[in-house]
């Protein structure tokens, strides 16, 4: 009869921690915002898009925005991140919180002189990683561009597997202009990067299609 | 080895067409016989097998069409029984609360009278007539006094004033009496009037009871023809079932329909208390803590008409004493109370987290329309009205309820009557592949015979010839008696 009740027990006990289970439902966003040069003046559409993103996102969903600099695999380079309360009203302050630092970081942003979209790219791994959710996407606010400072390596084969990529707002340079080969081997560059990490690769630059892009 | 290295015999697919032709209706020939007798064998066992299924379907069908109508009628017997119980229940509280009055009502029946008695009686004390002297006065009256004696001329005079005073004086009494009399009688007015509406509400009483007998009648017409198991018995309360289930059915979806905005109504706010991302079985928990806290108002309210006797669903509660019956209602109504107003107070919520969501959004966007929207001050009447949504609601469907039981009931009907059809149907289908096998191997049976037509042809003028000849042998004459 004991043994009955202890098995019986153990049956119950097994099923009832196993019916709870922290299902990877979540989203994480981790957007790179260019900060080089003359690409500093795009970063109020980049407010734009931060904005926008928020007020998709839902609780239980993970968000930061990074700098990208000339080294950006760094922490240091993170302008803002959250993860959003289980609660709608605690989520709600946050996206408050979080918009009222990017507006600060906006307004006082200083150009750089280089651009380390790879160490972003590979920092945004990290965080999304480390997040644990379940859906994770980079966008990458920039031209594509990359300048690396001499001395840094970043010819490292990224590990992209379940993350979307999405290319934002990738204006054409003056040199693309002359030879449009350019640009598009800019992208296709990036694509074959993306892709052979594992990752999906994404384009928009029409900013109206960005709510597809977030949608699970 | 392909089929066409074994199909050509010969290198001309036409000759070896012909060749195998001619094998197979050989071989067919040969075989005809027991290839007949295969066929059939194999017709008739699918039919023989076809038709006893069938049979025992149609048997399964008859014990289901037995049990129906047992289950019918038993349910309609406790239907009836249920009814002509409150119908008695109902006699019994009009008798108790009539036999209670009478005491008092025949109190006051007999004062009444009494009273009518008193007053009647003095009204016929008849006032005394005019005195008999009245005739003296007149005799008086006509005596001449002009006979010489002025005295007595006076003196009469006087007698006759005095009679007149006194003739006056009683006129008045008689017409005092008579006025007093009158006013006896006027005084009998009320007493009479009462007397009226006291008969006419035993006669309404008593017609009330008359109705019941009649309605008691015409029940337990109903209970004697289900316990005598009648078939119009059986029809009617088949049709009745079917009536209830889908009335029943309807108004479940209806209150389907309540509980689904109900659902809306709380399961965002409670994200607040238990979170929205966590799940369990692919659901979110503040939707499954949404869905508990419905059902539990269902069940509460299941009880509490339970406990209320208004339902049968479970004959424990029903069963129990009054006291404690009436102090479980009371229980199971606090419950609900206290879910409504959590329900309330999470409805107030909702409307408080989507004002929150808008301004965000709002500021968010940068636009500041919505904020002043979100700032309108008829905003109140949605969240009052989502407030009191969320508190009636719960009580609106502790009603599902009766038709739940309903439901319940007539389901078993339903299902019966479907599962006879089913039945039905499937003995159909094996009686029909039954004859379908049977016929298909007559058929098969032929179609061979249709392929060796050749060697059926040649044997067909072989026997001919035989007949033939043999008719033209002197036949054997047979004599009767013959050993």
């Amino acid at each position: 009869m004991n043994k009955l009740i202890i098995t019986l027990a153990f049956i119950s006990a097994v099923l009832l921690g196993g019916c709870e289970e922290k299902v990877p439902h979540t989203r994480g966003v981790y957007m790179l915002m260019d900060t080089s040069g003359t690409y500093t003046q795009e970063l109020e559409q980049a407010k734009r898009v931060i904005n926008f993103i928020l007020a998709n996102l839902e609780p239980g969903d993970s968000f930061a925005v990074a700098r990208v600099d000339t080294a950006s695999f760094s922490e240091k380079d993170i302008v803002a991140k959250v993860a959003f309360d289980d609660r709608p009203s605690r989520a709600n302050q946050q996206k408050r919180d979080f918009r009222d630092k990017i507006d600060k970081f906006v307004n006082s942003v200083k150009p750089s002189s280089y651009t380390d979209i790879t160490g972003g790219t590979l920092q945004a791994i990290e965080w999304l990683t480390e997040a644990g959710t379940g859906h994770n996407t980079i966008l990458i606010f920039s031209d594509l561009q990359e300048d690396l400072k001499e001395g840094y390596v970043r010819d490292i084969p990224l590990q992209l597997t379940g993350f979307k990529v999405v290319a934002l707002n990738v204006t054409k340079l003056r040199s693309d202009n002359v030879d449009p080969r350019e640009y598009l081997d800019r992208l296709a560059n990036w694509q074959q990067r993306v892709e052979s990490g594992g990752g999906s690769w994404q384009v928009v630059n029409d900013l109206e299609r960005l709510e597809k892009v977030l949608t699970l | 080895m392909s089929f066409s290295d074994i199909f050509m015999i010969t290198d001309n697919p036409a000759v070896s067409g012909v060749f195998w032709f001619v094998i197979l209706t050989i071989v067919f020939y040969v075989a005809r016989n027991h290839a007949h007798r295969a066929i059939i064998a194999i017709s008739r066992v699918l039919h023989n097998a076809m038709r006893i299924s069938a049979h025992s379907v149609m048997l399964a069908e008859k014990r289901m069409i037995q049990r129906n109508t047992e289950v019918l009628l038993e349910q309609g017997r406790e239907a009836t029984e249920r009814i002509i119980e409150r119908e008695f229940e109902r006699v019994d509280a009009t008798v108790r609360r009539d036999l209670a009055e009478y005491p008092a009502l025949h109190r006051h029946l007999s004062e009444e009278i009494t009273k009518i008695d008193e007053d009647y009686n003095k009204s016929i004390d008849v006032p005394p007539a005019p005195p008999g002297w009245v005739k003296a006065v007149e005799a008086v009256a006509k005596i001449p006094s002009t006979k010489g004696d002025p005295m007595v001329g006076n003196v009469l005079e006087d007698i006759h004033q005095s009679l007149i005073k006194a003739n006056i004086k009683a006129t008045e009494e008689y017409r005092k009496e008579s006025h007093k009399r009158h006013q006896l009688l006027n005084g009998m007015m009320p007493h009479w009037r009462k007397l009226r509406q006291v008969l006419i509400q035993v006669d309404k009483n008593v017609n009330s009871l008359l109705q019941r007998s009649t309605a008691i009648d015409r029940h337990i017409d109903t209970y004697e023809a289900i316990v005598g198991k009648t078939d119009r018995a059986v029809r009617m309360l088949s049709s009745s079932s079917l009536t209830h289930f889908f009335i029943a059915a309807f108004v479940l979806t209806v209150a389907t329909g309540g509980a689904f905005i109900n659902f809306h109504l709380i399961a965002r706010p409670l994200s607040e208390m238990v979170g929205g991302t966590n799940q369990i079985m692919g659901l979110q928990i503040n939707n499954i803590a949404a869905m508990v806290i419905i059902l539990v108002e269902l069940t509460m309210g299941l009880f509490l008409m339970e406990a209320l006797r208004i339902t049968r669903l479970f004959p424990v509660i029903g069963a129990l004493n009054d006291k404690t019956r009436i102090r479980m209602a009371w229980v199971f109504f606090s419950i609900l109370l206290f879910l409504a107003c959590v329900e309330a107070g999470l409805a107030f919520m909702r409307e408080w987290l989507m004002e929150e969501d808008a301004k965000t959004l709002a500021a968010l966007r940068g636009d500041e329309s919505i904020t002043a929207v979100t700032e309108n001050s008829f905003l109140w009447i949605t969240t009052a009205a989502q407030m009191g949504m969320g508190f009636v609601l719960p009580f609106a469907l502790m009603f599902v309820a009766i038709p739940l039981e309903t439901f319940v009931h007539s389901l078993r009907t339903v299902l019966g009557i479907v599962a006879v059809g089913f039945l039905r149907a499937f003995a159909w289908t094996l009686r029909l592949f039954g004859n379908i096998s049977r016929f298909a191997g007559i058929a098969i049976v032929n179609i061979y015979d249709l392929l060796i037509f050749g060697p059926l042809f040649i044997e067909r003028m072989v026997k001919g010839r035989q007949e033939h000849s043999e008719d033209k042998k002197p036949k054997p004459v047979e004599y009767r008696g013959a050993a």
